[in-house]
């Protein structure tokens, strides 16, 4: 079933149980975000992405990553209020994480280029680095890996990430997806000396070798995969990934 | 708190993921605070991910990951009892044992904790001590009933 | 008994019951809710019971331990039936002489009479103390006759007739008396409960409606879309305990207007979440369903008809967010209470993506009497858009704290000065802060408001769930702002950057000015950062969390622009900008010297002390152990 309603005055459509942002993006409107991926469930917490939708006669500012289309609705996407709002929130973002070029780069476009707000409690330390608490990384870990090694702890002023109980995250598999979804860039992913470290989780396992001595991926995550996927046979990863 | 218990807490709420809340509760009334041994246990009865335990332990406040003190003094910390003084309560509590507030002394002898609110706020500013309700209280009375406490175990 | 079959079969058990309860048979009345337990209202309700044991008075006297009567001040309370006879202040020791004197001959007791502190002024009955005089307590009223633990006082007072007659009246003429009553939401949105309902009713219906589910048709009864009912008991703004109150004191009350509720939206389970802070309020609402069950008000074919109902208690962990309605079925759904955006709303898809109609616990106790005695008779008390009476815990720098009920339309100053008893020690009044930390502080000028929803709105404030904070010129209206803002990114769920992020610097900025390290270029980026928590929050947890600061801001400017421009407290609160004195009233008695922990107050028996300001820490003991008014802070 197709939906049709208007961005900034253009008739667009989309399927039904498509969300604003997606939709708007694929028509060439530019609306920023921060906390979005098309892969994950829509989570809403930057904020980036406000706009005003007007349903039934009424105006609401509100953020179109988790507003489902619906028929008739009209979205404008840039005003000068929503530039305003938009530049505040990236000021609270740059004071958490500083040192993050995405997020420096994106303020820029918004006119910021410092933020009036003193540095966030433990940005810039190893442990707080530029987390902007977005949840990728723990959606990413839940609904694509289905491991659920992360979560969000605590709540308000002072919610965090990690693993239960802040200690290394037991049952990640050191697949890197954290790594690739966070959007500061702020988890790091290396290997060195036959490990293989997410290392703001502190999180370091040691690499299989194949049948030429060269690591390729973390012991524990083939042995993760043989038991999800049964077919695969045992000596399988033995072969060089190029003869497999 | 043996895991014999924690099953019969389980079987009473059907064994169902949904009712995680109150079985976490359940299980907190009798153990006093949530091991995590019990916790583990738990995820794997349920069959849910020891992360959202933990997040569901670490969101609500009246969770507690680790084993407390046998003395709770709660401050109230209402908007009421605010305006009567509360704070200085908390700041007495911590210059007299030592702790900073939501601690528990070395001897584990006494908790301090702050609530927002219990509803009894004519008693303002009031501390409950060992689960009884203390209403008007000044710096100068809490030091005494903490003394008087904390002598009565032959503690500090 | 066991079940009540049907509406005759209760009106004949209470019948009964009236019987058995002569007005020669005298109750004694013991306050026994969390406020005057605290001072030691179970010991009185004790001592009477074995005293009137002792004399033999145990026929005819019933000592009965109620709900609470809402003047929490002058507890523990002891009101005697039929007299309408009111001790205050009682203690176990005052018990012999009561019952001897006073029960038995009638005689009054001066010493615990009521003492009014603006006229000195001795009243003896209930409903001559200015306190109570001035109220309407068509809800709290009941408190003082109804042991909650005995489902029996209440059927004896005419519970559950307003459900027979709802069941006799069908859902439809219900939910047109409720609409017609206009009774709004008192948990603190106002929102008009018929609405609610009437969406709920309506919602995933077909064009030809299908019947609420239980009802019974010809053939049997017709299977429908599963819908909720919620009683949210999460009162979670700091100073309000009116839904404490109520569910302590009077369960069934709330009990029977949910059973009126699912019947009217067509829902067969319900719960109630009860905040964790209230035990006992758990406790009696425990016994009451395991009661109101028994008798066949809960569960299948409730009074003969074919309506299906019960009710579960969910107790809450321990989250203020959670009192916000998606975050609350978030948590009866065994997840964290993080909020969900609201353009779908619950009553629509809620609990398990279920039609939920969710109602504050003094909503719907005020149905039964809606249904009772009708919407034109509702409507003329209160005002023509606020209709009914409101609950407020009258609460801070105020003579007769406690629960007040009153017709809406009656202004701040008749509920802060006529019953409240205006403010003590020869203060004055500064502000009243009405909505917990979703709403706004009133200055004096605003004290002949009348109070109702849409007034308080207007005048920048909002009637929230009825918490009234008075303050007096010893309240500082920054530290106020900054006390709401600490307590509200405590609570703040912290998924929204502008909520948690936004919360967190306002908090520090705030902080800035109490510590004289602002300037105005602070207040300059306050309002404006405000502008976009309120704008960009998901919840009214963030949306309205910019209230206090910005309603002291607009009524207490120059309260600010002190601490900004002068590095001055005016109320002498604001610990960075402060200096405790001893002044010559000093009678050099060393009281103070021996409790100041940092040791920093010098001088010998009978010579004037001095405080040495470079290592006062401002703790503010010396100012409450001084007998001679000589500490001066400014």
């Amino acid at each position: 079933m197709t939906v049709k309603f208007t961005i900034n005055g253009v008739g667009v459509e989309s399927a039904a149980g498509a969300n604003v942002l997606d939709t708007a993006r694929r028509y060439g409107f530019e609306i920023p975000s921060l906390c979005h991926h098309e892969a994950v469930v829509p989570y809403g917490a930057c904020r980036l992405c406000l706009v005003e939708i007007t349903k039934g006669g009424r105006k609401k500012l509100t953020t179109c990553c988790n507003y489902e289309v619906l028929e008739g609705i009209s979205v404008v996407t840039d005003s000068p209020a929503i530039r305003q709002h938009r530049a505040m929130v990236l000021e609270l973002i740059l004071a958490e994480a500083p040192d993050a070029e995405p997020v420096r780069e994106l303020a820029k476009q918004y006119g910021v280029d410092t933020s009036r707000f003193a540095k966030a409690a433990g940005a810039g330390t190893a442990e707080k680095r530029d987390c902007i608490l977005c949840g990728l990384c723990v959606r990413v870990c839940s609904e694509i890996v289905e491991v659920n090694a992360l979560t969000f702890n605590g709540r308000g002023d002072q919610k965090g990430v990690g693993a239960p109980y802040l200690e290394q995250p037991q049952n990640c598999i050191a697949c890197g997806a954290c790594a690739w979804a966070c959007p500061t860039n702020c988890i790091g992913f290396v290997e060195e000396g036959g490990m293989r470290k997410v290392v703001k989780w502190k999180r370091e396992l040691p690499m299989a070798k194949d049948d030429q001595g060269r690591p390729f991926a973390p012991v524990f995550q083939l042995t993760h995969f043989k038991q999800r996927a049964k077919a695969i046979q045992a000596d399988f990863y033995k072969k060089a990934p190029g003869d497999r | 708190m043996d895991l014999a218990s924690v099953d019969v807490i389980i079987g009473k709420h059907n064994g169902d993921a949904t009712a995680l809340l109150a079985i976490m509760q359940d299980v907190q009334d009798v153990a006093h605070y949530l091991p995590r041994e019990i916790v583990e246990h738990v995820a794997k009865r349920l069959s849910v991910p020891m992360a959202r335990i933990y997040a569901m332990a670490t969101f609500f406040g009246s969770f507690h990951l680790e084993p407390r003190g046998k003395h709770i003094c709660t401050v109230c910390m209402g908007t009421a009892c605010h305006v009567r003084g509360a704070k200085r309560l908390v700041e007495q509590l911590e210059r007299d044992l030592k702790i900073k507030s939501g601690g528990t002394t070395a001897d584990m002898m006494f908790t301090v904790e702050e609530v927002n609110c219990v509803g009894a706020c004519a008693l303002g500013p009031l501390v409950i001590l060992d689960g009884e309700y203390r209403g008007g209280m000044t710096s100068g009375s809490l030091t005494k009933i903490v003394e008087k406490l904390g002598k009565e175990e032959g503690g500090k | 008994m066991g079940k009540i079959r049907n509406p005759k079969e209760l009106h004949s058990y209470r019948e009964e019951l009236l019987a058995k309860r002569t007005a020669s048979r005298k109750v004694i009345a013991v306050c026994c809710g969390t406020g005057c337990n605290a001072s030691g209202a179970r010991k009185v309700a004790q001592a009477l019971v074995d005293e009137i044991q002792k004399q033999g008075l145990a026929k005819e006297i019933d000592v009965r331990p109620t709900g609470c009567h809402g003047f929490c001040e002058r507890g523990t309370l002891v009101l005697m039936h039929p007299e309408e006879t009111l001790y205050q202040r009682v203690k176990p020791e005052d018990v012999p002489a009561i019952v001897e004197k006073t029960v038995k001959n009638g005689e009054i007791i001066a010493e615990h009479l009521y003492d009014d502190p603006v006229s000195g002024e001795k009243h003896v009955k209930e409903y001559e103390i200015p306190f109570y005089k001035h109220q309407e307590r068509l809800i709290l009223g009941k408190n003082g006759l109804i042991d909650p633990t005995k489902i029996d006082d209440y059927i004896a007072l005419g519970g559950y007739q307003a459900l027979a007659k709802a069941l006799e009246m069908g859902p439809d003429r219900v939910l047109d008396e409720v609409k017609r009553a206009n009774v709004r939401g008192r948990g603190g949105g106002g929102f008009p409960a018929g609405r609610k309902w009437e969406t709920c009713r309506n919602a995933g219906r077909q064009q030809n409606a299908l019947p609420p589910s239980g009802e019974a048709r010809e053939g049997g009864s017709v299977p429908a879309e599963k819908r909720y009912v919620i009683c949210n008991a999460d009162e979670g703004d700091p100073g309000a305990f009116m839904d404490r109150s109520v569910l302590e004191g009077n369960p069934h009350a709330v009990i029977e207007g949910m059973i009126i509720g699912a019947f009217t939206i067509g829902s067969d389970e319900g719960y109630v979440y009860v905040r964790h802070e209230y035990p006992l309020a758990v406790k009696h609402l425990t016994v009451a369903l395991e009661q109101a069950r028994e008798k066949g008000l809960l569960g299948k074919g409730i009074l003969g008809s074919g309506l299906c109902f019960d009710i579960k208690i969910n107790r809450g962990g321990g989250a203020f967010v959670c009192g916000e309605s998606t975050a609350l079925m978030a948590s009866i759904e065994g997840k964290v209470g993080e909020p969900r955006a609201k353009h779908i709303h619950t009553v629509v898809a809620g609990l398990n993506g279920k039609p939920t109609n969710l109602n504050n616990v003094e909503t719907w106790a005020n149905i039964p009497l809606v249904i009772e005695k009708g919407a034109d008779w509702y409507t003329k008390i209160g005002t023509k858009s606020s209709p009914g009476t409101k609950i407020f815990s009258l609460v801070g720098k105020v003579n007769n704290t406690g629960l007040v009920e009153v017709p809406m339309g009656m202004t701040l100053r008749q509920i802060i000065f006529d019953i409240g008893g205006g403010i003590p020690k020869g203060g004055e009044f500064k502000a009243v802060q009405t909505g917990g930390p979703s709403g706004g502080c009133l200055p004096a000028d605003k004290l002949d408001i009348p109070v109702d929803f849409d007034t308080l709105v207007e005048q920048g404030s909002m009637m929230g769930s009825g918490g009234m904070i008075v303050m007096d010129d010893k309240t500082c209206m920054v530290d106020v702002a900054k006390y709401f803002l600490n307590f509200l990114k405590f609570e703040s769920c912290g998924k929204c950057t502008t909520c948690r992020e936004g919360l967190r610097r306002l908090h520090e900025l705030v902080t800035e000015i109490t510590e004289g390290r602002a300037t105005l270029e602070t207040i300059q980026l306050i309002e404006e950062l405000a502008a976009t928590v309120e704008a960009g929050s998901l919840c009214a947890l963030g949306t309205t969390a910019v209230n206090p600061v910005r309603s002291t801001l607009q009524f207490f400017r120059d309260e600010y622009l002190a601490h900004v421009n002068e590095k001055r407290c005016p109320a002498g609160v604001c610990k960075a900008l402060i200096t405790y004195e001893i002044t010559d009233a000093c009678t050099g008695c060393m009281v103070c010297k021996k409790r100041c922990p940092e040791s920093v107050i010098s001088g010998d028996k009978k010579q004037k002390h001095v405080i040495d300001t470079a290592g006062c820490i401002k703790c503010g003991i010396c100012n409450d152990v001084c007998k001679f008014d000589a500490v001066r802070v400014y």
